[in-house]
């Protein structure tokens, strides 16, 4: 029975934190300051530590829930992408107005749900896994209680969210109609058997997973929410939602399709790639136009999934294993700018506004500096990780024979370089300077965004561990 | 060695950037500190590079990505030995050469110039693919801030035109670099991004074509070659002293160093297809670029027209796929490093006094700054190819490597035609010469100007003593790059067609420093 417990430890240990900080909450007397974004913290950190003891170990619990090291994987860069949430929140959270307790309690449950959606092989635990995720989420994009481009965030947010939950739980319906089961391995087993004559409802159900996955990675055209979402959301969540759900997303997504549905690879792969390039161009010419930051970067978050399913459609060993990677350098690179961001930001000067950043670095040298290596690595410069992270990408496209999709996604990458220097060029290289004073950096927020760029240049110099590692991870699905 | 030649830059850049707000003078002796020890530890590879050997001398090699074939292989033979010296001598030169005119941000700037110095080394002795473009990449970015933030009044268009330009062609390269390292592992098993590893594959006709355009394109653009220039003026122009010499100096030689270490040996059969329309593009290029800077009333921009006019003449020698083509190439590069890095030395010290750089608005400057006329005239006709000068060295071997060229069909017309390109660079190059500098003082403002100070005559002095010495010794020069040039000719036209000339080394061999071939012909002209 214990036995059956092991592989959710990791997940329990992050609910368990969270509602410890909902009760620190309820003891809390008014006035007070409580440690909450410390508990959230060690619950991550555990939720790390024992990932990391079960590698290896392809535990299975309950049938359902399996924590083998791809689940592993994903465990620790959930966890990671939570705790440097923490840490670039600790301290501007309060000065964006954040109702501290529930946001780290919101965002620790979503948390779990990601962790849970990476390590399950049943689609209705996926399922239930998203709501979990996306529920947290949702919440938090409204968390500024009195503004109202949130809530319009929030609930155009939310809307969309559970329309594409519909097709999602759509697909679920079909695929169990066919098979008698919602249960990954079994499925895949079937699928396999009709590889060569899939009947129709079997591709329906097939198409309604994928509209439901594109709709949580922000692909094109089932992105609509995302920039609204992004620019609505308070900054530090949108730095979450962006890089967590983003990851979690993905690994249910590379679980079902390249394991389950690998069979179906020539009924999916001339959609997915078809996607994937609409979307890197959609991502990178409209994200060039946006004169608001955080806009420009939900659709560089588009432009970024769109290069992750290249990944996802070459489908190869290293496809699979560079999907991991860019998950993780992309995480990095983008919590670090979204901290940067959230650190700039005040009352009176949200730096929304890409006009704002005029002239940061004659006065926070150290922020535009960091902010740079960010934008550096988010565009895919060398010696970052966002580098290594592409050209692993196109590594696996060019193996698989997507040389088309490689070479869109080079060039689109170009033009995406352009529109992150734009804030550079802010930054650096214009003479005016915006009104209004900047707020001070958080001790502990400054720690993290340090800890983000030694991140950015150590994998982006020395990748090697990294990539294997991933590369061990998706061995092991199935 | 090599690697401290990379790593000693970086380190002084970080250096620079921890040195306090107040210290700026720190940050600047520091920086020129670093990079002349870094010139120094060039100068002693060069003294131990072995100049009979072909290979690749100081090799390290460290594997990186295993899994991947990608490895830290760096080494340098005669090809990559002197644009790597070219490099730390340029950089302190460039360093010295701001350091009244940039008053602001000093540690900063320090920090950009030492890390493009480390990613330019990085670039020539890079022997991995993947290693090589990581630098040819990170190069960008340094360029880009130098323009952007001590540039001119359109600093940022030209500055984010340079970029996005040269990064298009390269994306397109890494895409190709990527295939035939995979290519590599259909063939042996392994994939390798090793150079050396690559050159032994034999790539189908088809898509070598593919692969040989994806390359050609990111070199051409850099070059630049006609019809590819179009950022270079722009980027000339904008750029502060430092970064023109930087750019004219040390960037544009990186599109020909990889045509001639990349482009052409991996695709050989490409190479030998294309090379007719690239010859027939550069020749464009030079006539263009020439005519061009006839007409300009800037002084920078016609520099740096008369930039592409020289990198034509590189781009034709290469594609004359001959020895003595591809050796006068090499030394051009070298040489056009030495003297447009001086011409836009000069521009700036002109602009530094008058802060103009427009010609009308100077004239008879020779009775008021003697001496910087002089040097001015010395690197003007060191520009123009002046026999017994460093520009006339490469061109002479250029136009006789092509004559001879079996690869271009009509090689002598094509040769003719480049020939008239001389010509017009004498033209353009002393007809400003002469309305900058003779005649009457007729601008009042242009009295009274200053002369050259002590730390000008120590920038532009080794300028000129080098365009004089590759001048009247070019042997010191060529001798150790010809072995790597033949070995390199003979990769694209295979050992057959460099033979009958091997033999001619053969004689010469003993005499290792003594001009050979058509350089011993060259006539020794007394400096002036």
């Amino acid at each position: 029975m214990l036995n059956e417990i092991i592989p959710i430890v990791p997940v329990l240990i992050v609910v368990v934190s969270a509602c410890a900080v909902l009760l620190a909450e309820a003891f809390r007397r008014p006035g007070d300051w409580m440690p909450v974004g410390w508990l959230g913290a060690i619950g991550l950190v555990g939720a790390i530590l024992t990932s990391v003891t079960l590698w290896d170990r392809n535990a299975v619990g309950l049938g359902v829930i399996v924590l083998d090291n791809f689940s592993v994987y994903f465990n620790v860069t959930i966890a990671a992408i939570g705790l440097l949430t923490i840490l670039i929140s600790t301290g501007t959270a309060e000065r964006d107005r954040l109702p501290i307790s529930e946001y780290y309690a919101l965002m620790l449950f979503s948390t779990a749900g990601m962790m849970l959606m990476g390590s399950t092989r049943d689609l209705l635990v996926i399922f239930i896994a998203l709501e979990i995720m996306s529920l947290g989420v949702y919440v938090m994009t409204g968390l500024q209680r009195g503004n109202p481009a949130g809530a319009e965030a929030a609930f155009k947010y939310f809307v969309m969210g559970a329309f594409s939950s519909a097709f999602f739980l759509y697909g679920i319906a079909f695929a169990y109609a066919m098979t008698g089961t919602t249960k990954l391995d079994e499925l895949g087993l079937i699928v396999a058997r009709v590889e060569l004559d899939p009947n129709l409802l079997m591709v329906l159900s097939m198409v309604m997973l994928f509209v439901g996955f594109a709709f949580k990675v922000s692909a094109v055209p089932f992105h609509m929410w995302t920039p609204d979402a992004y620019q609505g959301a308070p900054t530090l969540v949108t730095g979450f939602m962006s890089t967590g759900v983003k990851a979690a997303a993905f690994a249910a997504f590379t679980r079902v399709f390249l394991s389950t549905l690998g069979p179906l690879r020539i009924e999916w792969l001339p959609i997915l790639s078809a996607v994937a390039g609409v979307t890197m161009i959609l991502g990178t010419v409209v994200g060039v136009a946006q004169m608001s930051v955080k806009r420009m970067l939900a659709y560089s978050s588009i432009a970024h999934a769109g290069y992750l399913l290249v990944g996802l459609a070459a489908a190869n060993e290293a496809g699979k294993a560079s999907i991991l990677f860019y998950l993780a350098a992309y995480a990095v690179s983008n919590l670090g700018a979204f901290g940067v961001l959230a650190a700039l930001s005040s009352a009176d000067r949200p730096h929304d506004d890409i006009r704002d950043f005029a002239g940061l670095w004659h006065e926070r040298p150290g922020l535009a500096g960091m902010l740079t290596v960010f934008l550096l690595s988010l565009g895919g410069f060398p010696p970052t990780v966002g580098f290594v992270a592409k050209w692993y990408i196109f590594n696996a496209a060019v193996q698989a024979d997507l040389i088309a999709l490689a070479l869109l996604g080079v060039l689109t990458s170009v033009v995406s370089v352009f529109f992150y220097l734009r804030i550079v060029v802010q930054m650096y290289m214009t003479d005016d300077r915006a009104p209004g004073a900047r707020p001070a950096v958080p001790a502990v927020a400054a720690a993290g965004m340090v800890a983000a760029v030694v991140a950015v240049f150590y994998l982006g110099v020395v990748p090697g561990g990294l990539l294997s590692i991933a590369a061990d991870s998706v061995a092991s699905i199935f | 060695m090599l690697t401290t030649l990379v790593v000693l830059p970086v380190v002084g850049a970080v250096l620079a950037l921890l040195v306090s707000r107040e210290r700026a003078g720190l940050a600047r002796s520091l920086s020129l500190a670093v990079s002349l020890l870094t010139f120094v530890v060039s100068l002693v590879v060069w003294l131990q590079f072995d100049p009979a050997s072909a290979d690749f001398q100081f090799v390290e090699r460290y594997t990186w990505l295993p899994d991947f074939g990608v490895s830290y292989h760096v080494g340098v033979d005669g090809i990559s030995l002197l644009l790597v010296v070219l490099t730390t001598f340029l950089t302190p030169i460039a360093m010295l050469a701001s350091w009244e005119s940039i008053e602001e941000r000093v540690r900063e700037f320090a920090f950009f110039m030492l890390m493009l110095e480390a990613a330019m080394i990085g670039v020539f002795v890079s022997i991995d693919l993947f290693l090589f473009y990581v630098f040819w990449d990170a190069m960008l970015i340094p360029m880009y801030f130098l323009i952007g933030i001590w540039g001119y009044d359109r600093r940022i268009y030209a500055a984010i035109k340079f970029l996005l330009y040269t990064m298009a062609g390269s994306v397109l390269m890494l895409v190709a670099i990527i295939w035939i390292a995979y290519y590599h592992r259909a063939v042996t098993g392994v994939p390798s991004f090793d150079l050396l590893d690559l050159y032994a594959l034999d790539i189908p006709g088809g898509v070598q074509t593919w692969l040989f355009l994806a390359f050609t394109v990111a070199f051409a653009i850099k070059v630049p070659l006609f019809p590819f220039h179009t950022w270079l003026p722009d980027a000339h122009v904008q750029a502060p002293t430092a970064g023109s010499v930087i750019l004219a100096g040390v960037l544009l030689k990186m599109g020909t160093y990889g045509l001639l270490r990349f482009a052409f040996p991996l695709f050989p059969e490409a190479a030998l297809a294309f090379a007719p329309w690239l010859g027939l593009l550069a020749v464009v290029g030079i006539i263009y670029g020439a005519l061009v800077a006839m007409v300009q009333p800037d002084l920078k921009k016609l520099v740096a027209y008369s930039s592409v006019s020289h990198l034509g003449f590189v781009v034709l020698g290469l594609c004359a796929l001959t020895v003595n083509g591809v050796h006068g190439a090499m030394f051009q590069m070298l040489a056009h490093g030495i003297s447009t890095g001086g011409l836009f030395l000069i521009v700036g010290m002109l602009s530094d006094r008058r802060h103009t750089r427009q010609i009308s608005e100077f004239g008879g400057l020779k009775a008021v700054m003697p001496k910087l006329v002089g040097v001015f005239l010395l690197v003007t006709l060191a520009s123009v190819a002046l026999p017994g000068l460093s520009g006339f060295v490469g061109e002479f071997l250029i136009l006789m490597g092509t004559f001879t060229s079996a690869s271009l069909p009509n090689a002598r017309l094509l040769t003719a035609a480049a020939t008239t390109g001389v010509i017009l660079s004498a033209v353009y190059m002393l007809w400003m010469f002469q309305r900058v500098n003779y005649g009457p003082v007729m601008n009042d403002r242009n009295r009274g100007l200053r002369d050259l100070s002590v730390r000008e005559w120590v920038v532009i002095g080794p300028i000129c003593a080098l365009a004089i010495l590759m001048g009247v010794a070019p042997g010191w020069f060529l001798a150790p790059m010809e072995p790597a040039v033949r070995r390199t000719v003979g990769l694209i036209v295979g050992p057959a067609a460099s033979g009958p000339l091997n033999a001619r080394v053969a004689a010469t061999a003993d005499g290792a420093l003594e001009p050979t071939g058509a350089a011993a012909q060259a006539p020794v002209a007394p400096p002036r």
